[in-house]
């Protein structure tokens, strides 16, 4: 055991900075007046947020050489660190989405729990001990569920809460007991302790890896751990969906890279091979599905699904670029992603409604709004010059390289479908007119913090897609801890 | 350092997209000039490009190269080559007159032309990538405005239909290409992207087989081959325009390129054994496609297939593999690229005046719009190649090639001779001349200035290309030099 080290502060300066901000949004709540509350808590929770970021870039970067830090429960390598400022922006792009929400903008609980929710996914990127990682997962998940259902009086939101904390305590407690069964092969919790007595072949570790699995499969929504998603996403407020198909997703890929590379490494033919079919069905399920949806947010939710099956692919790859393609796409779909949320949430707001067809005409009624709904679905679909392109070709060469072509074209065949129905969205927007109605008397006014939310999207995917080298710099250094 | 000429080309469309999205919506005159002046730049700069690539020294000229991603081998790296220059100052040209045809396009023309702008920065990054990744990546880009372009200015009928098809297609091809060039990256285990050394990359003859389909017919549905063509008259029916002009003019001219860089040129082997099924599929096109054009009412779709069947001409120059083959199929795309621009511009004309384009309800159009129907019957000349007509520069090398090759084969082609003889005789008998029916007297208004400049313009390259040979056939020449050293001596 390491002695407590005060340096090894920095290792969890994000986190600690988290809580600091979570408590001062609590503190100073009850001193603003009603009509101010959404404003201040709003800005302060999101600028809060992109100091953090800011100031963990600037002096809490992890050096070349990993360390375990805490007695071995927390990781202080690259890969968590990339993770955790992906959390943060994440978050706090969040926040400023929420500030506009009925009966979630004004709360200053909503914004606690976003942070506190923020804090359990920095965890569970550098968590390196089962224990802490268990912990790390619930301290997530458990927010979460809370968001989910944050509007009480509407059914569906409740639904929502409520049909996410049933998934998600089902699969947590198979997780935990796959934990345990790790436990008690080698009297170790640390992973990194675990990895060298894990047995090379047993049908017991297979099964092991199964029960770890459906924790993480519900965590990133694989396939047959999806069925939560559509009708979560639907019910919770738009923001919090958004919350939950990037940063909750991109925090249970950081524990599947982490976990399978680190602790599984010696069953990578056989689990790889699993995880490949867990993806081919995950994109095509998300994908089919996805066509025949006529609700705007079921529709993401599905290809949000879809995604995650092809962020899969990088995984299976199990090799130094897999790993970076995967972290790389995520960064990509992340942006991607919550640029989405973002507009929905900002036309729903608007249209008072999520239905496809409420999109009608809506390049006459906001010009801009109608273009960066473009960019954001095209890149999506994996269009240049739009982040979601670099990232597809990335995944893909990865499998190739270790000779899944098959997944590859799988990956290839899938993202035709995508095309579709991110295309036939974009025919709404642009080719149909609303009916009846003169366009321009029903413009979508954006106010200030969706204005600045979306335009950092925007231009991240754009930056994304074309000066691709620095982010795939930063995802190959992160993939570099794994191997 | 010399001047960065091509990217400067590859980017000046899609900055003047991004400076046309700045004006405000309103002032569409403003608009208008912008695009011109955009386009008359770029046209100018492909032309000099063109005139100053250096014959004798051959190879790939202007060369750029710019450290994108190290880690994986990815540059920017650009050049041109006696293939390409000449496509490089296509895309110039039809820019141009495209731009000057949609003048009078009314609805929302800054969407238009930005997006038609992207696309053309796209097309330009086709042609003057030297780098696969790059290539791919303009690639894409140059196809999705496509289906905006289509699908909000096109002709209300078919359009969302055409629009869709077209894209799924296009996309469907690419990525399957996508596929073969990423297993080529890896097979040459050479980390990069690099054409010019994947070229050299010498991969073994059971994988280029394997894999030389995927890459060239994935490219090869945009450049509209036999059976997979069927995306490309629809499209061109129901694109507005300058958006066909571009369409048939450059866009399959690039499915039809990276079918050769890529597919040929990377995999020279397998392009040996399977120039059989190019050539087979080649000749459908073109016999095929010239009879289904000769049945077609309606005025567009005539020419639409017409580009089908000269399009398989491009392709069967490439199966030849042979000298004469491949500098005629060169050719060929310049001189489709300039035709099918100029048909589609006439019909355009047409079809905005009379509000129709069904061949039996026109006639007597020659005697409102004059330049137009001389216009045309100078790109029907071309497109029979006729003698003096860059046509004849064009389709007369093909022929000899395949004639080396496999005479059954000439033979049988050249029956689309005849055919398309006809069916040009046809239209412009039936559209321009006769009688004009009752309800058009009076009612089919002049051709605008801008219009008669790009009719004029695009008939002196026509012309000139057909009385002056030696103005574009050495350049492709020093191109086919390259590309029969990689298929090994001849």
């Amino acid at each position: 055991m390491t002695a407590f080290v005060p340096s090894n502060i920095l290792a969890i300066l994000p986190e600690i900075l988290l809580l600091s901000l979570g408590v001062l949004v609590l503190v100073l709540d009850p001193f603003w007046k009603e009509e101010n509350r959404r404003l201040n808590l709003g800005w302060l929770t999101a600028g809060g947020l992109f100091a953090i970021l800011a100031l963990s870039l600037a002096v809490a970067r992890p050096g070349a050489e990993p360390a375990l830090v805490f007695g071995g429960m927390l990781r202080y390598d690259l890969l968590g660190f990339a993770f955790k400022m992906l959390f943060i922006f994440g978050a706090a792009i969040t926040a400023l989405f929420m500030m506009d929400v009925e009966q979630v903008g004004r709360r200053a609980e909503a914004y606690l729990l976003l942070l506190v929710a923020a804090l359990g996914m920095s965890l569970m990127a550098s968590a390196a001990d089962l224990v802490m990682l268990y912990l790390a997962i619930e301290t997530t998940s458990i927010p979460l569920y809370i968001l989910a259902g944050f509007l009480t009086g509407d059914e569906r939101s409740t639904e929502s809460g409520f049909k996410y904390l049933l998934f998600g305590a089902l699969t947590s407690a198979v997780m935990l007991y796959g934990f345990s069964l790790l436990y008690g092969f080698s009297g170790e919790t640390s992973l990194y302790a675990l990895a060298a007595s894990f047995p090379t072949f047993s049908l017991l570790a297979l099964g092991t890896i199964f029960l770890v699995l459906v924790g993480l499969s519900f965590k990133v929504s694989l396939f047959p751990f999806h069925f939560w998603a559509p009708d979560v996403y639907e019910g919770a407020p738009t923001p919090v969906a958004g919350f939950l198909s990037t940063a909750s997703k991109a925090a249970g890929f950081a524990v599947i890279l982490r976990l399978f590379t680190v602790v599984f490494p010696s069953l990578s033919a056989n689990w790889s091979l699993i995880l490949a079919v867990l993806a081919t069905l995950t994109m095509t399920v998300g994908n089919l599905i996805a066509l025949a949806q006529k609700n705007i947010k079921r529709l993401l939710a599905y290809s949000s699904i879809a995604h995650a099956g092809y962020a899969m692919i990088g995984v299976v790859a199990f090799s130094q670029l897999g790993a970076a393609s995967t972290v790389f796409y995520l960064i990509a779909y992340i942006l991607t992603n919550l640029a989405a949320f973002g507009i929905v949430t900002a036309f729903g707001h608007v249209a008072g409604s999520d239905d496809v067809k409420a999109y009608y005409g809506l390049s006459r009624r906001a010009p801009t709004l109608a273009l960066m709904m473009m960019v954001a679905f095209l890149s999506l679909a994996g269009m240049p010059p739009f982040g979601g392109f670099v990232a597809k070709v990335f995944v893909f060469a990865a499998a190739i390289e270790q000779g899944w072509v098959w997944l590859a074209v799988v990956g290839v065949l899938n993202s035709i479908i995508g095309l579709y129905y991110y295309m036939t969205v974009l025919k709404y927007v642009y080719l149909y007119r609303m009916e009846g109605e003169e366009e321009e008397k029903h413009p979508i006014p954006l106010s200030r913090p969706y204005a600045i939310a979306l335009t950092v999207l925007t231009i991240g995917i754009i930056a994304v897609g074309v000066i691709f080298a620095p982010w795939f710099g930063i995802a190959t250094g992160a993939a570099m801890n794994l191997f | 350092m010399q001047f960065p000429i091509l990217s400067v080309i590859v980017f000046t469309p899609m900055a003047a997209a991004m400076l046309i999205l700045l004006i405000k919506s309103e002032r569409k005159n403003e608009i208008r000039v912008t695009a011109l002046a955009a386009a008359f730049l770029a046209l100018l700069l492909s032309l000099w490009v063109y005139f100053s690539y250096d014959k004798a020294a051959a190879g790939y000229q202007f060369v750029e190269k710019y450290n994108w991603m190290p880690m994986l081998g990815i540059s920017l790296h650009l050049g041109v080559d006696g293939m390409s220059a000449p496509l490089v100052l296509l895309t110039g040209v039809v820019m141009f007159t495209g731009v000057l045809i949609s003048w009078g396009l009314d609805d929302r023309p800054r969407e238009f032309f930005a997006f038609l702008f992207i696309l053309a920065s796209g097309v330009f990054g086709v042609f003057a990538s030297l780098d696969l990744f790059m290539l791919f990546f303009f690639y894409e880009i140059a196809v999705f405005p496509m289906y905006l372009l289509i699908a909000i200015w096109g002709w209300i009928k078919t359009r969302e239909y055409a629009a869709m098809k077209l894209t799924l297609y296009l996309f469907i091809g690419s990525v399957v290409s996508l596929i073969g060039a990423l297993v080529m990256y890896w097979q040459s285990g050479l980390h990069t992207f690099d054409m010019l050394a994947l070229e050299q990359a010498a991969f073994s003859p059971g994988f280029q087989k394997l894999w030389f389909p995927f890459v060239f017919f994935g490219f090869a549905v945009l450049g509209g081959i036999f059976p997979f063509h069927n995306w490309s008259p629809d499209g061109h029916v129901a694109a507005p325009t300058a958006v066909s002009m571009f369409h048939a003019g450059v866009l399959m001219k690039l499915g039809a390129f990276a079918a050769l860089r890529v597919g040929i040129m990377l995999l020279p082997e397998g392009a040996k054994s399977w120039s059989w099924l190019i050539m087979g599929l080649a000749l459908v096109n073109i016999v095929y496609g010239a009879f289904i054009a000769m049945v077609q009412t309606d005025f567009k779709y005539v020419i639409g297939f017409s580009s089908v069947s000269h399009m398989g001409l491009v392709m069967m120059g490439f199966s030849t593999l042979t000298r004469v083959g491949l500098t005629g199929a060169g050719v060929q795309m310049f001189s489709h690229g300039v035709m099918t621009a100029l048909f589609f511009a006439a019909v355009g004309m047409v079809y905005d005046r009379a509000h129709t384009r069904d061949i039996p309800r026109l006639g007597g159009m020659v005697k409102p719009m004059p330049l137009v129907a001389v216009a045309f019957i100078i790109g029907g000349l071309v497109s029979m190649g006729m003698p003096g007509f860059s046509g004849f520069v064009a389709e007369f090398p093909i022929f000899m090639g395949i004639w080396q090759v496999r005479p059954l084969v000439a033979i049988i082609a050249a029956i689309s001779i005849i055919v398309t003889a006809a069916y040009i005789m046809l239209v412009i008998r039936r559209v321009f001349f006769g009688s004009m029916p009752a309800e058009f007297e009076g009612h089919i208004g002049p051709v605008a200035v801008q219009d008669k400049v790009a009719l004029v313009f695009l008939c002196v390259i026509m012309i000139g290309l057909g009385l002056f040979p030696s103005l574009m056939v050495p350049w492709v020449q020093t191109g086919v030099q390259h590309l029969l050293s990689l298929l090994g001596g001849a």
